[in-house]
């Protein structure tokens, strides 16, 4: 498997380092005099028993990155956000946000961090104003309820109670309270979880306003195309590792090819048909062959000249056809080409 | 908006109050049950004229004799319908004439039995002729102060203060863990030891209301009195509901369901409920188990208002319950803050 040129290695960091120079230039009327990266983990490990949730990570965010965390439920990315959040201990590594460290600067930190968790819910008889007041008193400075309100879509439902509110509703308002405080860095967890399309969507527009803000997002999700649409970077996990960094496409460059081709084949009796994976390896213009459940995939560079290689390739052996499709690779293929899982069977 | 407007502290504490408020279900356990309940045992237990206890006799002499005690009602029966009424409880005693005189049948374990005798036997030898040796009067009293309603105000007081505290503090600590919210608020800047003060803060809010009106109402209802300093009685309250207070803090540190959490606050109160004298003197149960029930913050708190408002001990002579609430308030407090699971 093609690992190693997946494992983003440190000439794409320092690239993106040399971006976050113009990006910090840009930003310096902050005030706030720090230049290095958002987040920095190293050696990072946590256990819960016999369990390993967090296994050796390391990890650089840059200033102004939004940062995706990927990987299927129980892949360690909750685990790792909260033990960025400050909220769990690590049981070794070494950590530090906006340059300063858990350990002898909690406080400051809660005041530059803004924090949404993957399942709080308000109190039902709070009003989504009272909410965001509540939470902006936690603050030394910050943004007014009133501006969090309206970046956040929420003024129809400023005095609704919290009861009251829709599943995106509600995740917006977790999202507003996380940035009354107007944090340089903010974690967000998981945070269309459950949400229907549309409101993910909406969402999403939310965390595009905000990027265009400068601050550093730091997302964990398990879907591949939310990560698609608004990671700058994202970082594949499994069990606990990162097991492939870099932006959206270079991942999908990874896999070989740009597009994937799924298929079906049977006998001239309709009985399932078999067929050696290197004929099909054979077929130029074809990377890699899995199968799965049946379905063969094949990552493919271009379509046009290869699918006619495939069929005919197949009509010389006398298999037919009972499923054909075709698609741009995407992350989710870059998951199941290395782990040799799906996602969404998780 | 003003600086304490925006102050965190504030903010909490009128979260806390304004869910308080918007919860129907606390309002009615705190400020109405506890109404209702000193009405119901008003009324029960009201005092009245002492009893007129029915009786019998087997002839129409005998009826007369016993009819002119004002505490006897008589009626005449033959013996067996006397004794069938003795059997069915419709009269305490039948006086049966005999050739030596007379015969009170009467079962002397019934107290009102006993008294039926002693009334009867006074009544047939006043009517045949029987002068009293030492001349004798009656003062009656109705003293405010001794009568059960007295007694259980006080106790129904304390009790109130106990429940408010504990559930108050337990179940909304316990939803909001159970809510991750306890995790979120400790994601953001917020001082942990705000959260904990927001709470008794607004307790103590509500402590004021809660008083006043089941106070008040108990004065005007009952007529009950109101003897000791009503500073003292502010301050035993006011030590009451933080001892309790922290004890809900102490229940709630831990639990992660409500389930378990309203559980463990029952085992806490049942037993005082019982033994606190909330109802009856603490002073019935045995004495081996006195030094326990005395150490208990109920029973501290209970005994504390009732030398205030029945008997007016002020607080410098109250220095053994207060400290008994003190100490399960320091106590409970600091345990509280070593063990308090935030998620």
């Amino acid at each position: 498997m093609a690992r190693g040129n997946l494992l983003v290695d440190r000439r794409e960091g320092k690239r993106y380092s040399f971006c976050e120079e113009f990006i910090l230039a840009y930003k310096s009327s902050n005030g706030r005099d720090y230049t290095g990266p958002s987040l920095s983990l190293s050696g990072l490990r946590k256990t819960f028993g016999d369990v390993v949730a967090v296994d050796h990570l390391d990890l650089e965010v840059m200033r102004g990155e939004c940062f995706g965390l990927l990987g299927p439920n129980g892949a360690g990315k909750t685990t790792t956000i909260e033990i960025c959040e400050g909220l769990t201990p690590p049981d070794a590594g070494n950590m530090t946000l906006l340059g300063l460290s858990w350990k002898t600067a909690a406080k400051e930190l809660r005041q530059r961090i803004g924090i949404q968790l993957q399942e709080t819910q308000f109190p039902d008889k709070l009003t989504v104003e009272e909410a965001l007041r509540l939470f902006r008193s936690f603050f030394k400075q910050g943004i007014s309820e009133d501006e969090a309100i309206r970046i956040a879509q929420l003024e129809e439902k400023r005095s609704a109670r919290v009861g009251g509110l829709s599943g995106g509703q509600k995740q917006r308002l977790a999202m507003a309270c996380a940035l009354v405080g107007d944090p340089e860095l903010l974690f967000l967890d998981e945070p269309t979880t459950g949400l229907d399309p549309q409101a993910r969507r909406h969402l999403w527009d939310l965390v595009d306003e905000l990027k265009s803000a400068g601050r550093t997002i730091i997302l964990t999700t398990h879907y591949m195309d939310e990560a698609e649409r608004l990671c700058d970077r994202v970082a594949i996990m499994d069990h606990g590792r990162i097991i492939a960094l870099g932006t959206p496409q270079q991942l999908i460059a990874s896999t070989g090819g740009d597009h994937v081709v799924e298929f079906a084949i049977t006998n001239a009796d309709a009985t399932r048909g078999q067929i050696d994976p290197e004929a099909l390896k054979e077929i130029p213009g074809v990377q890699s062959h899995r199968v799965d459940a049946g379905v063969h995939q094949l990552s493919v560079t271009d379509l046009h000249t290869t699918v006619p290689r495939i069929f005919s390739t197949l009509t010389r052996m006398g298999l037919h056809l009972s499923e054909f499709r075709t698609h741009s690779a995407s992350l989710e293929d870059v998951f199941v080409g290395l782990t040799g899982r799906n996602l969404r069977d998780e | 908006m003003s600086r304490l407007e925006e102050s965190s502290l504030y903010q909490l504490t009128s979260t806390r109050f304004r869910l308080f408020l918007r919860e129907p279900e606390a309002i009615f356990w705190v400020f109405i049950f506890p109404i209702l309940l000193a009405v119901g045992l008003g009324i029960a237990f009201r005092n009245r004229p002492a009893d007129v206890l029915p009786v019998g006799a087997t002839t129409a002499q005998l009826t007369q004799a016993l009819a002119a005690d004002k505490g006897l009602s008589a009626t005449t029966m033959d013996e067996a319908a006397g004794t069938h009424a003795l059997a069915i409880g419709t009269i305490n005693l039948l006086a049966i004439e005999t050739p030596q005189g007379v015969t009170y049948k009467y079962d002397p374990t019934n107290p009102d039995a006993r008294s039926a005798r002693l009334l009867a036997e006074g009544a047939i030898q006043v009517a045949a002729g029987r002068k009293d040796a030492v001349a004798s009067q009656n003062e009656v009293i109705h003293e405010t102060g001794a009568r059960y309603i007295d007694f259980v105000i006080p106790g129904l007081l304390g009790m109130n203060l106990m429940g408010s505290a504990i559930w108050g503090m337990g179940f909304s600590i316990v939803e909001s863990r159970q809510k991750k919210l306890l995790k979120r608020l400790v994601a953001s800047p917020m001082p942990r030891w705000q959260y904990m003060a927001s709470f008794i803060l607004s307790r103590l809010a509500m402590l004021v209301i809660e008083v006043a009106v089941f106070v008040g109402f108990a004065r005007l209802a009952f007529g009950v009195p109101l003897r000791g300093s009503l500073l003292d009685l502010g301050i035993i309250c006011l030590i009451t509901s933080l001892s309790f207070s922290a004890l809900g803090l102490l229940i709630a540190s831990r639990a992660k369901t409500m389930e378990a959490a309203s559980g463990l606050m029952n085992l806490v109160m049942l037993p005082m409920w019982i033994l606190s004298g909330v109802f009856f003197s603490a002073t019935r149960f045995p004495a081996v188990i006195q030094p326990f029930v005395r150490a208990l913050p109920l029973t501290a708190a209970i005994d504390a208002l009732r030398s205030n408002m029945l008997q007016g001990i002020g607080l410098n002579h109250l220095m053994m319950p207060i400290a008994i609430l003190l100490a399960w308030l320091v106590i409970p407090f600091a345990v509280t803050m070593k063990i308090f699971r935030w998620r």
